[in-house]
């Protein structure tokens, strides 16, 4: 299991480094679905079935499918890299370091073994519709509506004009 | 013979679970083809497939053979990684469901039980929804990688055909959901076994779901044909489709017409393997009725297979799902 999660783990992060490497856009999309479909797999190994499936359809299997029909529409070809601006140089590759260790240094505060203790829930999908639909029923049916309206402008915003 | 450990016969006995699996699968997939030749020739008043092989039945291996020795042509300019990973995609996934469909009740051996079922993943049927989404990947890049106006068009219409008419079969199968409770296969299957009885009297129907759902069952095989890209629904055409109508096949047969249930009679190892024959049977009728339908009906045009997808079969998908709510809590309270 452990020699699993370390294949999916190191195939995931040099997949998410070609999400941004990458200078073909299609080869992006791609590989930011492999990536996605590889933490499906490690939230399989932590016994999650329900939300590796639902990571699986709703990121890969939908959102996913736009991004690649975009890019396909535009017939984004190659990128040309554009004049490296000195701000990204002297500002941002410092801010990337800094915030990289702020985080390797806070995940080593919280757990100085080196090992996170495995959280017991249960995450399958009784327990997860009792939560959205009793507990956060209000944030959920909000969002909900704010994702409808969402569309009702899109389709307003593509109608042509008569 | 040496006792193995637990881990071991487990490893064993899912080796060959898939081993036997897989050469079925496999099998029925070239056959179908052979047999889809036949049916839609006899239908049509023609012989069909004669020559290899007595009434054709060679057929399959003789076009296997050819297509090994054809020649691969690679059309100018076209994006190589692709290209080639579309129709790979497009088998592996087609393959990859078959592995948490159960087709039988379970065995002992050992002193260990086992089921007729390479994995029960309990979110069974979800996990066959996932891999039908990535499916849309393989039509839409094999589309794109060709590098050509008329095969990219191609490739996003069917994609969209794909995307709408999953919508449809994901509504279909929740009200079959709401009355079985869970979403594992097995789970669903266990909740058919038995006869449906009305207050004291026993009608002697078997307690499938088509009985309750019959507005589902139609939603989701018609939304199942669009998906697995046959005849009236069939603008990309692919081998794949063969592997899709199976794994289609057996979900109508699990969800709606109760899996592996059926009479049972005789000694030990009968009642053992008769369900398997049941489940068996059930996906061949189903198989059978694709074929028939496309011997049968004619083309739809993209258009009116778009509204027919999102404006007839969606409202009934949801109407379904909310009467159906609606008989389940008024049963529950």
């Amino acid at each position: 299991m452990e020699i699993l999660f370390y294949i999916c783990a190191a195939v995931s992060v040099l997949a998410a480094l070609n999400v941004v490497l990458q200078r073909t856009p299609v080869y992006s999309a791609l590989s930011l679905i492999l990536v996605l479909c590889l933490l499906a797999v490690i939230y399989l190994l932590l016994g999650a079935e329900f939300i590796a499936v639902i990571q699986v359809i709703v990121y890969a299997g939908a959102i996913m499918v736009l991004f690649v029909f975009v890019i396909m529409l535009l017939n984004a070809g190659r990128e040309v890299p554009s004049e490296r601006s000195r701000l990204a140089r002297w500002l941002g590759v410092p801010l990337v370091i800094a915030f990289l260790l702020e985080v390797l240094w806070a995940v080593w505060n919280q757990f100085p073994s080196g090992t996170a203790p495995a959280a017991d829930f249960d995450a399958g999908p009784a327990a997860i519709g009792h939560l959205l639909f009793r507990n956060y029923v209000l944030p959920f049916e909000v969002t909900s509506v704010l994702i409808l309206v969402a569309i009702l402008g899109a389709v307003v915003l593509a109608k042509k004009e008569e | 013979m040496a006792t193995l450990s637990d881990t071991e016969l487990f490893l064993l006995v899912t080796m060959i679970k898939i081993a036997v699996v897989m050469f079925v699968l496999m099998t029925t997939v070239a056959y179908l083809s052979w047999l889809e030749r036949k049916v839609v020739a006899h239908i049509q008043s023609r012989w069909g497939p004669y020559l290899v092989g007595p009434h054709g039945l060679l057929q399959p291996l003789a076009d296997g053979v050819k297509f090994l020795f054809k020649e691969d042509i690679v059309p100018l300019e076209v994006d190589r990684v692709v290209y080639w990973l579309a129709p790979f995609l497009s088998f592996a996934l087609a393959f990859l469901s078959i592995a948490v469909i159960p087709f039988g009740g379970t065995f002992t051996i050992q002193g260990r039980t086992f089921n007729f079922q390479i994995t029960d993943v309990n979110v069974g049927l979800l996990f066959i929804f996932a891999v039908t989404s990535l499916g849309v990947y393989s039509i839409v890049l094999a589309g794109w990688s060709a590098n050509s106006k008329y095969s990219f068009f191609g490739g996003l219409r069917s994609s969209a055909q794909m995307i709408s008419y999953e919508t449809a079969m994901g509504l279909a199968v929740v009200g079959t959901l709401m009355i079985a409770g869970t979403l594992s296969l097995r789970g669903i299957v266990d909740g058919q076994s038995g006869t449906w009885v009305i207050g004291t009297f026993n009608t002697y129907l078997p307690r499938w779901n088509i009985f309750v759902q019959p507005v589902g069952f139609f939603v989701y095989l018609t939304a199942a044909v669009a998906e697995t890209n046959r005849i009236p629904f069939d603008l990309p055409e692919g081998e794949a489709e063969y592997s899709n109508m199976v794994t289609v096949s057996c979900l109508a047969t699990l969800l709606f017409f109760g899996g592996w249930h059926g009479p049972l009679f005789g000694p030990g190892w009968l009642r053992m393997l008769l369900p398997i024959f049941w489940f068996c049977l059930k996906v061949f009728c189903f198989l059978f009725f694709y074929i028939w339908m496309r011997g049968t009906l004619p083309r739809f045009r993209y258009d009116q297979l778009m509204s027919f997808g999102w404006k007839f079969l969606l409202p009934l998908g949801l109407l379904n799902v909310l009467a159906t709510s609606f008989v389940v809590a008024w049963l529950s309270a």
